[in-house]
């Protein structure tokens, strides 16, 4: 597993909230640092996809563990 | 900012379920970096009244709303109840029972609460205006909505809607 700054752990939350809650802690931190995201929501792979090209932020990573969803990305 | 993206959405519905639609669009805009105004007018007046007591869903006359328990076993919540219109019709507290019932459905699939949504719509800086003129044929006073409105007219919501990229009716 790749090093990351910050963990969120939005498992068992629902559109939007996941990218909501990503958006706010990404807020709190600096540029170049790594946010994990752990989630739940089948949606959430494709959202963060969009959310990290739309926003400018870079998706590192986008996959499953032990049938949760794991998102690494990094602040613009 | 000139080159930021813009969202305009009219909210025109007052009940739970399309409370959903606007607060849920908004705060991702703006989660996405978009400018973002609602226009809350005749029944989406309610969707910022200070109590949201008075949200509702009605299965009544909505045939795409699948009546599901939010409790038993699974075969139990799999079962739809299909319940005529007049049966429904003819039951007092029909409404407040299904919405319940809904309500009870959005906590357990870790869905936002409406108050919880439009919190967060309004952390993100979304621009709420209700239309002055349904505001006075409803008879409501300015202190029935939250703090952080502004009331205006149509031509104030053109403002902002002829120079948005997206603009959405609900």
């Amino acid at each position: 597993m790749a090093n990351f700054d910050q963990e969120l752990d939005a498992s068992g939350l629902n559109c939007p909230l996941p990218i909501l809650r990503a958006k706010k802690t990404l807020g709190g931190m600096g540029s170049g640092q790594v946010l994990k995201i752990v989630a739940t929501d089948p949606g959430s792979v494709k959202d963060f996809e969009a959310f990290a090209k739309q926003t400018g932020n870079t998706l590192l990573s986008s996959g499953e563990e032990g049938g949760k969803f794991v998102f690494l990305i990094k602040k613009a | 900012m000139s080159d930021q993206k813009k969202l305009a959405i009219i909210a025109t519905k007052g009940t739970l379920d399309w409370a959903y639609p606007p607060f849920i669009l908004a705060s991702t805009a703006s989660a996405l970096g978009y400018e973002v105004e609602i226009f809350f007018t005749f029944y989406g007046l309610q969707l910022v009244r200070k109590d949201l007591s008075g949200l509702k869903v009605s299965p009544l006359g909505n045939p795409g709303m699948p009546m599901k328990m939010p409790f038993g076993p699974k075969w139990f919540r799999g079962i739809n109840w299909n319940i005529p219109n007049i049966v429904q019709a003819n039951i007092p507290g029909f409404e407040s029972l299904a919405t319940a019932l809904m309500k009870k459905t959005i906590a357990n699939n870790g869905v936002a609460t409406i108050a919880e949504l439009r919190e967060l719509c309004q952390e993100a800086e979304v621009r709420f205006t209700a239309c002055q003129m349904t505001v006075e044929l409803f008879g409501f006073n300015h202190s029935d909505f939250i703090d952080g409105m502004e009331y205006a007219g149509a031509a104030k919501f053109f403002e902002f809607a002829g120079e948005s990229d997206i603009c959405l009716y609900m």
